[in-house]
């Protein structure tokens, strides 16, 4: 059973649908015993982190996040869920996040261009999604396999041993992380059709470790 | 970098698929889920399913539709026609559309625009702008005014002004249909559409005139969309999206190419 955590953060509901259109057990809670209970969490969100990082502090899912990152059961991250598992991020002034993973989460400079034509904030649409490692959560996945990112910052690991997959817009980003048995996607695995369904499913069926 | 979007539209009426030409003489062609299940297939990036049924009850078998298309395709979706509330919004995403558009809606009540964004994100908020050529006046000194109800009422808004007033107002994206170009099938209004994509920082989805390939190209590449609205060129078997991928790909344009 996958533990989608609701802390009030949007995309649940789209996570859940993708993973009941796999046939993959999940149940989408707020509750810190469904998340002891279940064999793997997926953390998503969509929206601002100052905000998020408050649900997750008052209704305690913070401590059990930590927990199961700790616990080596696996953990996937999806865009803010992701964000906020950093130290901090630039968003609402600066957010004091779970620190997790060494590094912070900074917005896109304002100036960026790509062949001459400014480039709009955020960025939205489909990128390319160059993987650094072999991971069993990437398994099968093209290398010029493209994904769905809705942000406006991105994920700045300290460790480049943490970086996991980089995509290029106007300059060149951590669009995953992974370290032990947690895997931390900026893009939306759920929005990026048979590619993100695979990623989805590689997760459901990952131990939580590295080892190829 | 980012691909340029294929976005196939889906004009839907009473839970089933029409296709308007120049907005009249609708024709009903089939099922909006399987349909979208077939754009899907074929690399749709996204799909923009427009309602232009007008009772509650129509918007209640809408409901049902968007639920089903959540089941059933895993990218972006948009949903328009008719939304006037926050409450009409809020229905359309938690029935699980990634976006939802406002064109009359938001003419009438921009606030709505500022509503949506805090609300559910500038992310999930498109506005939608019927644009019409007319004498560049006083009031409408770009020549491009915005039109309501399927053309036939002006509003006296300049659509330049217009959009740039929608992004300061949180709108995260336009969707901007010709109604001059619409179901000509002779090219998207490329002046128009630079105009616009030129003049706001949020992405512009040019819409309306496609009939050949080269449509698409032009408008992606001349005039500067950020994506490009397709319906006939796809709903009558003239191309497949895979085939105009490739076409655009051949002409240096970045699409995303597998799926």
């Amino acid at each position: 059973m996958i533990a989608v955590v609701d802390y009030r953060a949007g995309n649940v509901t789209s996570v859940a649908r993708a993973l009941r259109h796999l046939n993959v057990p999940c149940v989408a809670t707020d509750r810190a015993e469904d998340l002891r209970r279940a064999g793997r969490i997926i953390f998503p969100g969509v929206g601002a982190a100052g905000e998020a990082m408050r649900n997750l502090r008052e209704t305690g899912l913070a401590g059990c996040i930590r927990e199961a990152f700790e616990s080596g059961k696996p953990l996937l991250g999806i865009c803010l869920g992701t964000q906020v598992i950093f130290e901090y991020s630039e968003e609402d002034g600066r957010t004091e996040c779970l620190g997790l993973i060494p590094g912070g989460v900074r917005r896109f400079p304002g100036d960026l261009r790509e062949g001459g034509d400014p480039l709009k904030i955020p960025h939205m649409g489909w990128n390319r999604v160059s993987f650094q490692v072999a991971h069993p959560v990437f398994a099968g996945l093209p290398a010029n396999a493209e994904f769905y990112f809705v942000h406006a910052y991105y994920p700045a690991p300290a460790n480049e041993a943490d970086v996991a997959a980089e995509t290029e817009y106007g300059i060149r980003f951590a669009s995953a992380v992974a370290r032990g048995n947690l895997v931390a996607v900026q893009f939306h695995p759920e929005k990026s059709g048979r590619f993100g369904l695979r990623l989805l499913e590689n997760f459901s069926r990952w131990d939580g470790s590295h080892a190829q | 970098m980012l691909s340029k979007r294929i976005i196939p539209c889906l004009d839907v009426r009473g839970g089933k698929l029409t296709k308007g030409v120049r907005f009249k003489g609708n024709v009903d062609i089939g099922d909006p889920v399987e349909a979208a299940r077939q754009y899907y297939g074929q690399g749709a990036d996204e799909i923009v399913f427009y309602d232009i049924t007008a009772s509650s009850e129509g918007r209640d078998i809408m409901i049902d539709v968007v639920n089903r298309v959540a089941e059933t395709i895993f990218i972006p979706f948009s949903v328009g026609g008719g939304i006037r509330t926050l409450e009409d919004m809020r229905r359309v995403i938690l029935a699980g559309a990634e976006k939802v558009s406002v064109n009359s809606g938001a003419v009438e009540n921009p606030r709505i625009i500022t509503g949506g964004a805090v609300a559910f994100g500038s992310q999930s908020v498109v506005l939608g702008m019927d644009v019409k050529k007319v004498e560049t006046s006083a009031r409408i000194p770009s020549g491009y005014e915005i039109v309501i109800q399927g053309g036939r009422k002006h509003t006296g808004l300049d659509a330049l002004w217009w959009a740039r007033e929608a992004e300061n107002l949180g709108a995260g994206e336009i969707c901007l249909n010709s109604i001059d170009a619409d179901g000509t099938l002779e090219g998207y209004e490329l002046e128009l559409t630079h105009r616009i994509a030129t003049h706001v920082k949020i992405p512009v989805i040019a819409s309306g005139g496609a009939g050949k390939k080269e449509h698409l190209l032009d408008v992606l590449t001349k005039a500067k969309a950020d994506a490009a609205l397709i319906a006939s060129i796809v709903h009558y078997g003239t191309h497949t999206i895979g085939e105009l991928k490739e076409f655009l790909a051949g002409g240096g344009v970045k699409v995303r190419e597998v799926w």
